[in-house]
């Protein structure tokens, strides 16, 4: 066993939690909430090197699980709740040395800076935090990260711009850091939209030929089609109740109707999103695309005065919700009316962007989706069940109660020809497999 | 990205003691108005992230009805908000003694027991007899509500109104009994495949089945796919009080409701 100190000093927003590890070889690499990334002897739990990040006084953290590409291990902070500059960075497997260092939010003179105040240091606090690990194609040599929300969250006013490259997802080079497109999902964001979602890669039959895309869910209630080896638009639809944007228009941009205000404006989805690191799924069999959605959420946004100061939160005033973005507590008890929100498993088909069909759920999930060459999809919610459904219909096959909420990504494994399920639910792992 | 795991995330969260001291006599120092706007703005702005809104998303913790578990004075409130809490997610802060002052400020004016909630110690105990009179007898709520263990279990339980409800949220809902439903305290009402209807109070509900206390005080636990139809109940079906008492009445019946803290250690 190998537990890193944690130091006192650390400002973490959003829950102390760690999202996974990466292997290559037998190194192990963990980032802990202080900042640290760590690699560590997978045989005798050894640490091997240690690089601090950044200031953890400062509130950068980390909590997602490093991707490893090549001979690099790939990480960047958490915290955008404490006006922290996010960036990504690349790091030597070997030795822990630095390679290179990707800023999400773009110093003056760089290319993407003219999307931040010039008269003022607005972006050295801007915010674009990296929750989640992103995804790598090999065969184009890019890997997709999404950034977080700007800082502060919920007060655009010291920020008047689009403020690149945050709500965004950025398209790397593994191996120099150099930016190869981006597209932003939600410009001059105010309502704590962090594309913190998984980035799902997929090939297409797209309007007559085969295109490698991006199939992406976000927290701001739109699901999008992108050519992922130039960032081009392709589409982008509501998978939910959505009204702070009237659609998207040819070139990709939000068509936006509302913003935050000093007397509070009522906006669809909530704070929490319409999805979020819950891992969507894309199965190449059915061609549908798979999305834990909340379902009629709504928050109301008021406008509020904020300062920055070191190791304080950033962010304005704090939205209400309806639904709370955790079960805190034991009991689970929900008595909310469907108009106050509701969970739901959506199955959208990318190419006519057509909704092929939706599991009703009474309370929304924080649960990821697995499809199988089955034909099986298996997911979970906040109210202690963990289910399969048909892949084509959408109709429930089975339903396992694990006691407790469902907020992870199930995964599945062979061992021995005989193929399992596993989940984690609560503070419990269940593993299934059918009967011999 | 804000409020992704709550797991741990506490101000004022551990294992020692309860403190319910009274959050009147716990407060050692007189606030104006503007202490308290400020620090609802320092509240917002930096501790809503993980205590919620409303001062109660971390279990076990209530701020804003004055349950603390670290502390009880000013004084060791303002000296956790600024060390934080080692060991745990309540991160330190550099808010100067005023600031944090100012947090405390605003908790206490929102405590139950700090004139905020209702007209509490200031009103002449005669009143509060009178009103639990009218509970008991011509207003005739003890006839669904539950008090203090007695009492039927069909309408929310008031034990503890008076440290959730202000005066004038109380005597709103007497005279308009559809505003401010709390969640939790939803009707539901359910025609089953065999065509019998149900109606009760919404204990908790899933995707397969919803649990209900109906109007006999009995648990009924329905499976949705046994349901026919079901559908919340807008309306609540508690009467209005607007022509039944005079304003003394009420009066005197919100002292009463007011004056329920709960029973607590």
């Amino acid at each position: 066993m190998y537990s890193p100190p944690f130091s006192p000093l650390a400002r973490v927003c959003c829950g102390r939690v760690n999202r996974g590890l990466a292997i290559l070889g037998d190194t192990l690499f963990m980032g802990t909430i202080d900042g640290h990334l760590i690699a560590i002897d997978a045989k005798n739990g050894k640490p091997i090197w240690d690089v601090a990040l950044s200031k953890p006084e400062l509130g950068y953290s980390l909590t997602m699980a490093p991707l490893i590409v090549k001979d690099k291990v790939i990480m960047g902070p958490a915290g955008g709740e404490y006006g922290i500059r996010g960036f990504i960075a690349a790091f030597d497997a070997k030795t822990g040395r630095e390679a290179w260092r990707f800023n999400t939010v773009p110093a003056p003179g760089d290319p993407g800076h003219e999307t931040w105040p010039a008269s003022s240091n607005a972006w050295e606090h801007g915010g674009g935090s990296i929750w989640v690990t992103g995804s790598y194609d090999p065969e184009l040599n890019l890997m997709y990260f999404g950034t977080g929300n700007p800082g502060p969250d919920w007060n655009a006013d010291p920020r008047p711009g689009d403020n690149l490259y945050t709500d965004s997802v950025v398209a790397l080079n593994p191996d120099t850091g150099r930016l190869a497109w981006h597209y932003q999902f939600t410009p001059h964001d105010e309502f704590d939209y962090d594309s913190t979602q998984v980035p799902v890669l997929a090939d297409l039959a797209w309007q007559g030929r085969t295109r490698k895309v991006m199939l992406w869910a976000n927290r701001n209630g739109f699901w999008y089609v992108l050519d992922r080896s130039n960032g081009q638009f392709l589409q982008g639809k509501p998978f939910v109740r959505v009204n702070w944007a009237e659609g998207i228009d040819e070139k990709g941009k939000p068509k936006r109707v509302l913003n935050a205000s000093p007397e509070g404006t009522l906006v669809y989805p909530n704070n929490q999103g319409a999805t979020n690191w819950y891992s969507p799924s894309y199965s190449p069999r059915t061609g549908l695309f798979y999305i834990p959605s909340w379902m009629d959420t709504y928050s109301t946004y008021t406008k509020g005065p904020v300062e920055y100061k070191e190791g304080n939160q950033y962010v304005g005033r704090f939205p209400t919700m309806t639904v709370p973005a955790l079960r805190t507590g034991p009991g689970a008890i929900n008595t909310r009316t469907p108009q106050e929100g509701w969970g739901a498993i959506q199955a959208f088909d990318p190419k006519t962007a057509e909704l092929k069909w939706q599991f009703k759920m009474t309370d929304v999930t924080d649960s990821g989706v697995l499809t199988t060459a089955s034909d099986l999809v298996f997911a979970g919610g906040r109210e202690g069940h963990f289910f399969a459904l048909d892949a084509r219909t959408g109709a429930q096959l089975w339903t396992g109660s694990v006691g407790g909420q469902v907020s992870a990504g199930p995964m599945s494994y062979a061992v021995a020809g005989r193929q399992y399920v596993a989940i984690a639910a609560g503070s419990a792992l269940f593993v299934y497999a059918l009967r011999q | 990205m804000t409020m992704r795991r709550l797991t741990t995330c506490s101000l004022l969260y551990g294992a020692s003691v309860l403190l319910a001291a009274s959050a009147v006599l716990a407060q050692e120092h007189g606030y104006t108005p503007a202490d308290i706007e400020n620090g609802s703005r320092l509240y917002q702005s930096s501790c809503a992230g993980c205590h919620g809104p409303t001062g109660d998303m971390v279990p076990g913790i209530d701020l804003m009805r004055g349950q603390f578990r670290r502390g009880s004075t000013d004084t060791e409130i303002i000296r956790i908000i600024q060390t934080g809490i080692p060991g745990t997610t309540m991160p330190p802060s550099s808010f100067s003694d005023t600031q944090a002052g100012t947090i405390v400020a605003y908790l206490r004016s929102l405590a139950p027991a700090s004139g905020r909630a209702g007209a509490g110690g200031d009103v002449p105990r005669s009143d509060i007899v009178k009103g639990k009179a009218l509970f008991d007898g011509k207003a005739d709520c003890a006839a669904c509500h539950r008090v203090n263990g007695n009492g039927p279990r069909v309408a929310p339980d008031l034990s503890d109104i008076g440290a959730i409800r202000q005066a004038k949220e109380l005597h709103e809902k007497l005279l308009d009994p559809n505003a401010l439903v709390r969640p939790g305290n939803l009707f539901l009402e359910a025609v089953t495949k065999n065509g019998e209807t149900i109606t009760g109070r919404v204990l908790n509900q899933d995707t397969f089945s919803i649990q209900l206390l109906d109007s006999h005080e009995r648990l009924r636990s329905l499976s949705r796919s046994a349901l026919r139809d079901y559908r919340f109940v807008k309306s609540s079906p508690m009467p209005s009080y607007r022509d039944k008492l005079s304003a003394e009445e009420m009066n005197d019946l919100v002292a009463y409701l007011v004056s329920l803290k709960g029973l607590r250690p």
